[in-house]
């Protein structure tokens, strides 16, 4: 069934889709078990990316307790696309949104939230999410009117893929060995994570995170550092730190060998799952690994990561928050 | 086991400014001792009371997180890179800034703990 009532109903239900030219052996051989890597496409939900999963479920959540009636405005810390999200599904049910994002996030980003009907406070470059986290928090004691829905917090987020990820995956990979996501608000990896931990025996949860640039996040010292309280590192097996430079090769990987245009995040991710991959083909054990394409390129033209040198594009990125 | 570690920059004041000092063990525990045997303090910031990392400090042997190694007991070979960053919102921050050698530019090759099988 692809016919749906509204917009918002679209959300979820994203292909699987194979990679035979990146995966580490697609047929399987006598005596050499295939290990295959596959793209769930996150990019097809309506607004463009895997947030509208829990920008959905967070504002159905907060209509359900009574946090959230008709002409409240919700508030938002979010380098992007849970912003777009959410300013797709408050157009559609009649709320304000205010989104509290560091300055030095794409052009594109800042655009479709205007688009969309956002308004967008910005939190210095130099601070980087933890004070775009800070000042949202702020922001949200001083006017008690706003309903802040808080993602790297809210329960809701994880539900989203608890219920839906997890589920679709199963459904469509039985045979899934290997599970990784990107590692952000922890949403997607605590939600679909435990759901195929719970359902698929054995099966390996791996994050990718994305190294910045120390300048990012201006820390000044240890103690001001930030965990999500979503995150619960019992539902991992493994987790990687992937630089800019891997996740940029990777995403042009994508779009070379499998004509997937992806968004630099799911570079990143690809990295890991290759790793994995890679794991499995020396123990000489099968393998389905699934990764998350996060969502498409195009936000991150301007940012010059699928053009010139590899090097030059890395170089470009630094400073940049690019998942 | 000789190992290269990365150090973030708040924690360059315990390293004379050093971006990468060198460390010897056999295992993260000890070349945490063997850290602090030249650089004293570091290890108080890295390690608690109790003896596990702090919480905001994320340690990576070869890009891949100690935590699900063995932790401190996360064996090390020769060659073995250690990175140490703080925990951030939305990933964690690298040692150096602006394209240093950590961000991977340096030659273009893969981490060690992260293959390469694209050709």
């Amino acid at each position: 069934m692809t016919r749906y009532d509204s917009l918002a109903d679209a959300v979820g239900g994203t292909p699987l889709v194979g990679l035979p030219r990146l995966s580490p052996r697609w047929d399987a051989a006598p005596g050499q078990p295939a290990v295959r890597l596959w793209a769930k496409l996150e990019d097809r939900n309506p607004t463009g990316s895997i947030k509208d999963r829990a920008a959905l479920m967070m504002i159905a959540a907060a209509e359900a307790d009574g946090r959230l009636t008709p002409g409240c405005t919700i508030l938002e810390p979010t380098s992007g696309n849970t912003g777009i999200s959410l300013a797709m599904i408050a157009k559609l049910k009649g709320y304000g949104l205010i989104c509290v994002m560091p300055e030095n996030t794409s052009a594109e980003r800042r655009q479709l939230l205007e688009m969309f009907g956002a308004r967008i406070i910005f939190s210095p470059a130099a601070g980087g999410s933890n004070q775009a986290v800070a000042m949202a928090k702020q922001l949200a004691a001083e006017n008690p009117e706003w309903v802040m829905l808080y993602q790297y917090g809210n329960p809701a987020n994880a539900q989203a893929h608890y219920e839906g990820t997890g589920p679709e995956l199963l459904a469509d990979l039985p045979t899934i060995t290997h599970f990784v996501a990107g590692l952000g608000t922890t949403g997607t990896l605590m939600g679909a994570g435990r759901f195929l931990r719970e359902k698929a025996p054995g099966i390996q949860v791996i994050a990718a995170e994305p190294r910045y640039g120390e300048l990012v996040y201006g820390l000044r010292n240890i103690d001001e550092g930030f965990v999500p309280e979503l995150y619960d590192d019992s539902v991992l097996t493994s987790r990687f730190s992937v630089s800019s430079y891997d996740a940029l090769r990777r995403t042009r990987d994508l779009v070379e060998h499998e004509g997937i245009f992806a968004g630099i995040s799911s570079g990143a991710i690809l990295h890991a799952a290759l790793a994995a991959g890679e794991r499995a083909l020396k123990a000489g054990e099968r393998a389905d690994v699934v990764f998350i394409v996060c969502d498409g390129g195009w936000k991150y033209l301007s940012t010059g990561a699928y053009s010139g040198s590899l090097q030059q594009s890395a170089e470009k990125l630094e400073g940049q928050l690019w998942a | 086991m000789a190992v290269e570690v990365k150090i973030p920059t708040i924690l360059r004041t315990y390293t004379g400014g050093a971006k990468t000092v060198p460390g010897e063990g056999d295992n993260l525990a000890a070349l945490l001792d063997d850290l602090e045997s030249r650089h004293t303090g570091l290890k108080n910031r890295l390690v608690t009371e109790d003896g596990s990392l702090h919480r905001f400090v994320n340690v990576y042997v070869n890009d891949e997180d100690v935590r699900f190694t063995g932790s401190l007991d996360t064996a090390l070979t020769d060659g073995d890179a250690v990175t140490i960053l703080p925990a951030v919102a939305g990933g964690s921050a690298e040692p150096g800034t602006g394209g240093s050698p950590a961000c991977g530019l340096a030659g273009g090759s893969p981490a060690p703990g992260l293959a390469d099988p694209v050709r």
